[in-house]
């Protein structure tokens, strides 16, 4: 394999940055999905990952020394804290590996109607009330007592609010509440800080993250974390105008959350995990209605802050291009899984600057001449004048580390622009 | 009042349609044809999300409509009456693989479509789809998953059915986001249903009925 190690984080960045402008780079870059490749690769488990920060820390460090990619998939991906944070607060929204899953299983998200059809003007009035006092006991079972807190507004009256209220945290459930929180807290803030120490050693080992921050599209949120799949699309129907002013509702939370988390690490990538917008989930006219204005909005409201939006259109937007044809030019940095990248190429190829083109199973079942010959064809159609940086269809778990190699060495073959 | 259920489910009309259907019990109406009257709907609504006039929410929308017709209907019935199935399959998302809508969208559209689908939820090991395949002898099996390590589980199943020496009993369809036809050939499986509307095709094919 060809090394790379004379690169520095400025020509990588430089690189991704201009395929990101729909500029022409001097090849082709690629962005690599570890996850929980990277376990594998250094031999520990799944489990000891979410237990043992440091092994795991070292096994992704490894991991992106040995592949050299320009862009490398933020660890906090695929294990956000640490599994005692989780076990501390009882966390019932997923399973993680040896709770639940396989010891050397991905984490799975444990989806659930956390909010009630009937609970939408509370949330409407409140968010904020409803997060604390009514979905965070439903969520973490260690967190239960929140239930019982008085609401926070009582807070405003003046010196005798919070003096008064106080007490109440002695009732049993809210001590229990409030003892979870505490133990959780240094092993949540350990992992916080190990992970922006590892992004800035990496840094300086001339290996750009992919992102830091994170946001979702208002949609998702109320589909993924609150109604459910389910709960959603009878909204649609039921109660349409409460579920377009929830997505609303939950805009300009999701925007401060994308940009706090974003400021925090000094990347700007904003990585978008898309789920319920995908083609077959709904018609184009129900996407025009419940998932685009929101989503627009968000990706708008990112570039406006002078960050990069980074959404990955899982799934399959073959039906939807056109909207994304509506993005402002040469600002947004687009991840696909099934979509049909050479019509994409056509259609937005001089809007957004294109990422993927790797199916998983061909690292997963394929042979290195398969993947070369991939690779070589993705390069010459996708690829051709920039604007196209080279990645799977979706995260590393499962490919084989030597089909990894060729797809690499594959790219920097086929991807000289120069 | 026949076509007027028919039409405020496909309309996705909740309201209208359980109005009508109440009416139609209260007033001596045999619970059989109300339910007869819905299965019609079904079968347009999956024709609907066949040609790309329906999605997901209307499967959903209708499937809760069907829900409580025949909560309302199944009270006044002598006894169940279903009609024949074309054949049976047995369907799951495989071992360490905890996500169902896939899974669920086929088992609707073979549901709609006239089979017998025994679906063994999520996260299913090898040994319970062996097990299944002997108890209710489907003529296919249906594996479904999400993540990459589903590929791994679709291959242990496959050859757990093919250890217990009934491979040559079952054809075996396997889809989801982490799989294409390369997977299926991979994990040996008969073939690889791109969608909902190819897992029915190839299901017909395979009950001799398409």
């Amino acid at each position: 394999m060809t090394s790379m190690r004379d690169e520095s984080f400025y020509s990588r960045t430089g690189r991704v940055n201009d395929a990101i402008q729909l500029k022409v780079p001097d090849r082709v870059p690629i962005m690599m999905q570890f996850n929980f490749f990277t376990c594998r690769h250094a031999g520990i488990s799944n489990e000891k990952a979410f237990y043992d920060l440091e092994a795991w820390l070292a096994a992704y460090e490894k991991t992106i020394l040995d592949f050299e990619p320009d862009l490398y998939f933020q660890p906090q991906a695929a294990i956000f804290t640490g599994g005692k944070v989780h076990e501390a607060l009882g966390n019932r929204q997923i399973k993680w590996p040896g709770h639940g899953v396989g010891i050397n299983d991905s984490f799975q998200f444990v989806e659930g109607e956390y909010m009630l059809a009937e609970e939408y003007d509370a949330f409407l009035e409140d968010s904020s009330d409803f997060a604390v006092r009514k979905y965070l006991p439903r969520i973490l079972a260690a967190l239960e007592g929140l239930a019982f807190i008085p609401t926070l507004k009582t807070m405003l009256a003046g010196y005798a609010g919070a003096p008064a209220l106080c007490g109440m945290l002695t009732l049993p459930p809210l001590a229990t509440a409030f003892e979870a929180l505490s133990a959780a807290a240094p092993e949540s803030m350990r992992w916080t800080t190990a992970y922006m120490e590892f992004e800035n050693r990496m840094n300086e080992a001339g290996y750009p993250a992919f992102a830091a921050g994170i946001g979702l599209a208002p949609f998702d949120v109320i589909s993924d974390f609150l109604r459910g799949m389910r709960g959603a699309m009878l909204d649609m129907y039921r109660c349409p105008d409460k579920l377009a002013a929830c997505c609303e509702k939950t805009l300009p939370t999701m925007l401060e959350f994308a940009m706090t988390t974003a400021q925090l690490s000094g990347n700007p990538r904003v990585f978008i995990p898309l789920h319920r917008g995908a083609d077959g989930f709904m018609s184009n006219a129900q996407f025009e209605t419940f998932y685009w204005p929101t989503l627009k909005a968000l990706l708008l409201g990112l570039i406006d802050a002078g960050l990069t939006p980074c959404p990955f259109f899982e799934g399959n937007y073959d039906q939807r291009l056109d909207y994304l044809a509506e993005l402002p030019r040469g600002k947004v940095y687009a991840l696909f899984d099934r979509t049909d990248l050479v019509r994409a190429k056509e259609v937005i190829g001089d809007t957004v600057c294109i990422s993927g083109g790797m199916p998983l199973s061909l690292l997963q079942a394929g042979t290195p001449a398969e993947v070369e010959e991939h690779t070589r064809s993705v390069i010459e159609t996708v690829g051709v004048d920039g604007g196209f940086i080279m990645c799977t269809s979706t995260v590393l778990d499962e490919a084989r580390p030597e089909l990894v190699r060729a797809w690499m060495d594959a790219t920097l073959k086929y991807g000289s622009y120069r | 009042m026949g076509d007027d259920l028919v039409g405020a489910i496909t309309d996705m009309d909740e309201e209208r349609a359980l109005g009508i259907a109440r009416r139609m019990l209260d007033g001596g109406a045999d619970p059989v044809s109300v339910l007869e009257l819905c299965r019609q709907a079904m079968e347009k609504v999956g024709r609907g999300f066949e040609s790309g006039e329906f999605f997901l929410p209307e499967l959903v929308m209708s499937g809760e409509i069907l829900r409580q017709i025949t909560e309302l209907a199944k009270p006044m019935m002598a006894e169940s009456a279903d009609a024949p199935r074309l054949a049976r399959v047995v369907i799951g998302t495989v071992s360490g693989d905890i996500h169902d809508l896939g899974k669920d969208i086929v088992t609707f559209m073979l549901d709609v479509n006239g089979f017998e689908v025994h679906d063994l939820g999520v996260d299913v090991p090898p040994e319970r789809f062996v097990r299944a395949i002997v108890e209710v002898e489907p003529a296919v099996v249906g594996l479904s998953g999400l993540l990459t390590l589903a590929v791994e589980s679709m291959r242990q199943t496959v050859e757990a059915v093919a250890a217990a020496g009934l491979r040559d009993r079952v054809k075996i369809m396997v889809g989801g986001s982490a799989i294409d036809e390369k997977i299926a050939e991979h994990v040996g499986a008969d073939a690889y249903g791109k969608d909902a509307v190819r897992a029915v095709a190839l299901a017909k094919t395979w009950a001799g009925v398409g």
